[in-house]
């Protein structure tokens, strides 16, 4: 559907709730949405993002198909959501992206893996590749600690810079002016929200995913993929630390705070993306955009592969696998951060930006 | 094709209660009997995806109970309880079925979270009933789903899509219905049936019996599948009828509402704050007479003694944002005679009606949450409260017609749910709950949340009472 019906649809949808109301208690949404009397375009934006598609509205909903008003809230404040991620992605040429975004990411993935597996079996020997290495600097024997480093530090300074870029043209498309951001009560309750994933609980009793029954299977699942990723982070972070200022370079002993922590993060990764990806498989498509199927899909695959590729790594660092299992586990690093602004990831950013606004709203209501 | 639930129904098979219904009555009265170990076949007349009857569209339920809980902020006690059902019937119940159902209800929440309801605390548009009426998360249909779920798992069958149209009995006890499912008859055979199938509402050729021509203009807020056969059928079997048969809770609402199942976003709260017309730009009622929720359930039937069963509500822009938004935008326009244009009305009638109440509007402290004294004088009929002229343009209008909720005809029953017959004896084997009995308790008016109490406490009586039959 093309963007104007859509926020034409979103708008015909939200009036209609707003008329109704009975799902005030499932999440921010519609609390939110009591504050309007109209919704102009910026209004539902920023609705479509605070939305966690919990779909308690749509099985509750006594205009759900097919009744004549034909409401299915989850299903048009998905389509919206992936429309705004198509438009306040910065540099915007990157928009296109989100079309057949499984394709985009396959491919991005297939190239990482090339170039990683290319450069290591073409620069290297194939008696080092191949060669067991067992000591410090093992990993910067088989590819060499610049070319580590440097290529993922511009990639990871790229890719910041896009995605603050994209926060930003985000918080000014919902009304927000850029000085709002830095509003601390404001993100500190967001940050609450966000990281006990609140909004996916419908009130306690859990979200109706994958069925009309009521589970918080969805919401432990997604919440260990994410404290699975900030945990791998930490170890990244620590590794770094360790690095520069103790001058212990990698690998690490298994029994050490970065492998430790990285080892958790990668199965905690691998073991919710595991059941994300099999309640998708199950998920009654009614309330659900069909559109952003292969975003979802793509982006937990790849996020799965990463995990799993460092786990690999880890189980056989000390095995002649080791130089191919490194290049490999790279390739997939790199096509993961490279994605993370025209992907399913920017959900993240947007959405704590719309737990922000909506933190805002409550605070200036006084609730 | 038949859903997962069809198909475990057997319809040979003799169940130990039937119930006809598929609303908050019905479930209750299946789980109740369930729960004692009887077969139960529940025969929901909807397809699957409008199962619910009217409860559907409710929100809230009203219940006796001694102090505050999680979702209600305090007590509510039975002389308090009985005071506010005797201000809305004006005495029009039977006492000791009034006051059986409120003793009844005392903590119903309980019962009501143990069979898979979730409750909430009232957020912002129902915090006047935050004391006495205990929410739904999600509303009537997020209720009926949880009703739903938790009959099937303990083994109520469902069948969707059945129509009971006839009951049979032999030597004067029930023995069975006849039921219309997926275009073919059944015979189903209970030892004892509970029918929870609503009042007629939906019969627009009943409503027609009574109200004439006019019935076609009449919009049913409700499901479309209240069509009263069970109600027709039990007094057809000589039950003593209760309730004015000519009578229904009629409120007005948006005219461009769907003819069934428009629910609650038809409303429109903006009465008060205007002035409203009938086609001859005539009005006809003091639109101020007091706050909407206490006027609301007259106007319906003020609007069917119009002309044509229309009637139009006049705001200007200083009223827009006063009244809870609606479905439908209003008409707009910059003058008063664009508007009676795009209504569909005389310009200079309007105009002329539209002069004379704003000559007769005095000044006065405008004050929406209060009884203000805004009012108009010399003015046929009067605006009591709230008359501000219209004459801050946009001008805005909304035609209103008549929006049945529920009738009020339906079966005598006695406190054991069973159904009287003219000789004041039971009916052997049949109990009735919901809609089609509130009659006895609700002879008049209404009061919110008070008919899923009736629902329920007389749905749980009829269960336990069928499944106690049933046992001999």
């Amino acid at each position: 559907m093309p963007a104007d019906d859509l926020l034409r649809e979103a708008q015909r949808v939200m009036t209609i709730c707003n008329a109704c109301r009975y799902c005030e208690g499932f999440c921010a949404v519609f609390p939110a949405m009591e504050l309007r009397r109209v919704f102009a375009p910026r209004d539902l934006k920023y609705l479509a993002n605070l939305c966690h598609n919990c779909r308690g509205c749509y099985y509750a909903c006594q205009y759900a198909p097919p009744h004549e008003f034909m409401l299915n809230v989850p299903k048009t404040l998905a389509q919206l959501r992936r429309e705004t991620y198509k438009e306040f992605v910065r540099p915007s040429a990157l928009g296109r992206l989100f079309e057949k975004n499984g394709r985009v990411l396959a491919l991005l993935t297939a190239g990482c893996l090339l170039l990683a597996l290319g450069l290591t079996l073409g620069f290297q020997p194939r008696e080092l590749v191949l060669g067991v290495h067992q000591r410090e600097r093992a990993f910067y024997k088989v590819i060499p600690y610049e070319f580590m480093v440097w290529p993922f530090l511009a990639v990871g300074c790229a890719v910041s810079v896009f995605l603050i870029n994209g926060i930003i043209s985000f918080w000014r498309g919902i009304g927000g002016r850029p000085r709002e951001l830095w509003d601390w009560a404001a993100n500190l309750r967001a940050l609450g929200d966000a990281l006990k994933l609140t909004y996916l609980g419908g009130g306690g009793q859990g979200c109706n995913y994958p069925d009309e029954s009521f589970s918080n299977a969805r919401r432990w699942l997604h919440q260990t993929v994410f404290y699975g990723f900030f945990l791998t982070g930490v170890s990244t972070a620590l590794a770094a630390f360790y690095d520069h200022f103790l001058g212990r370079m990698a690998p690490y002993p298994f029994w050490s705070w970065p492998v430790v922590l990285g080892g958790l993060g990668g199965l905690g990764i691998m073991a919710g993306g595991l059941g994300l990806l099999y309640l998708k498989a199950k998920v009654d498509r009614a309330p659900a955009d069909e559109g952003a199927l292969s975003m979802d899909i793509g982006f937990t695959v790849l996020l799965l592969l990463t995990a799993l590729s460092g786990i690999l790594l880890l189980l056989f660092r000390d095995t002649r696998a080791m130089g191919l299992l490194l290049a490999v586990h790279l390739g997939f690093v790199g096509a993961f951060f490279l994605s993370l602004p025209c992907g399913k990831f920017v959900h993240s950013v947007y959405r704590y930006a719309a737990l922000v606004r909506n933190a805002q709203e409550r605070i200036r209501e006084g609730k | 094709m038949r859903s997962a639930e069809d198909q475990l129904v057997d319809l040979e098979k003799e169940y130990g209660v039937v119930v006809v219904g598929g609303g908050n009555a019905a479930l209750c009265a299946a789980m109740t009997a369930r729960e004692t170990g009887t077969s139960v076949l529940l025969l929901e007349c909807s397809p699957k995806e409008f199962r619910g009857g009217n409860s559907r569209h409710t929100r809230n339920l009203r219940f006796l109970h001694e102090g505050p809980t999680s979702y209600l902020t305090d007590a509510y006690l039975e002389d308090e309880f009985w005071e506010d059902l005797m201000l809305v019937t004006e005495g029009q119940t039977t006492e000791h079925l009034a006051r059986l159902t409120i003793r009844e209800s005392r903590n119903l929440g309980e019962w009501m979270e143990a069979h898979g309801c979730v409750f909430q605390p009232p957020l912002r548009g129902t915090l006047h009933l935050s004391r006495t009426n205990a929410h739904f998360l999600g509303g009537g249909k997020a209720l009926v789903n949880a009703y739903y779920a938790r009959a099937l798992k303990i083994g109520v069958r469902v069948l969707y899509g059945a129509e009971a149209r006839s009951i049979e009995l032999l030597e004067g006890k029930f023995s069975s219905l006849v039921v219309r499912h997926n275009g073919s008859e059944h015979r189903i055979k209970a030892k004892a049936a509970v029918m929870a199938s609503g009042g007629f509402q939906a019969d627009l050729g009943w409503l027609r019996q009574y109200w004439g021509d006019a019935a076609e203009n009449f919009l049913i807020r409700g499901t479309p599948f209240n069509r009263g056969h069970m109600l027709r059928a039990l007094l057809a079997l000589g039950a003593k009828p209760v309730g004015d048969p000519r009578q229904c809770h009629a409120v007005a609402i948006d005219a461009r509402a769907p003819k069934f199942d428009g629910g609650i976003v038809t409303r429109l709260d903006c009465v008060p704050f205007g002035i409203v017309v009938n086609r001859d730009c005539r009005r006809f009622y003091n639109e101020g007479e007091n706050f909407w929720p206490k006027r609301y359930a007259i106007w319906g039937r003020l609007v069917a003694q119009q002309p044509g069963q229309i009637a139009y509500c006049l705001i200007d822009s200083k009223s827009l944002n006063l009244f809870m938004p609606s479905v439908f935008p209003p008409l707009e326009a910059n003058s008063i005679g664009e508007l009676a244009r795009n209504l569909g009305l005389d310009p200079r009638a309007l105009e002329n009606t539209v002069r004379t109440y704003n000559a007769a509007v005095r000044p006065g402290r405008f004050d929406p949450t209060a009884l203000d004294d805004c009012h108009t004088e010399g003015l046929e009929p009067e605006k009591t409260h709230w008359a501000r002229p219209l004459d801050s343009p946009p001008f805005y209008g909304y035609p209103l017609r008549p929006g049945i909720t529920f009738t009020y005809l339906g079966v005598t029953v006695d406190d054991r749910a069973r159904v009287i017959l003219q000789d004041n004896q039971p009916l052997p084997g049949i109990m009735a709950a919901g809609e089609i009995m509130s009659g006895n308790i609700l002879g008049k008016g209404y009061l919110a949340g008070f008919g899923m109490t009736i629902g329920t406490v007389f749905g749980r009586i009829a269960g336990r009472e069928a499944a106690l039959y049933a046992r001999g």
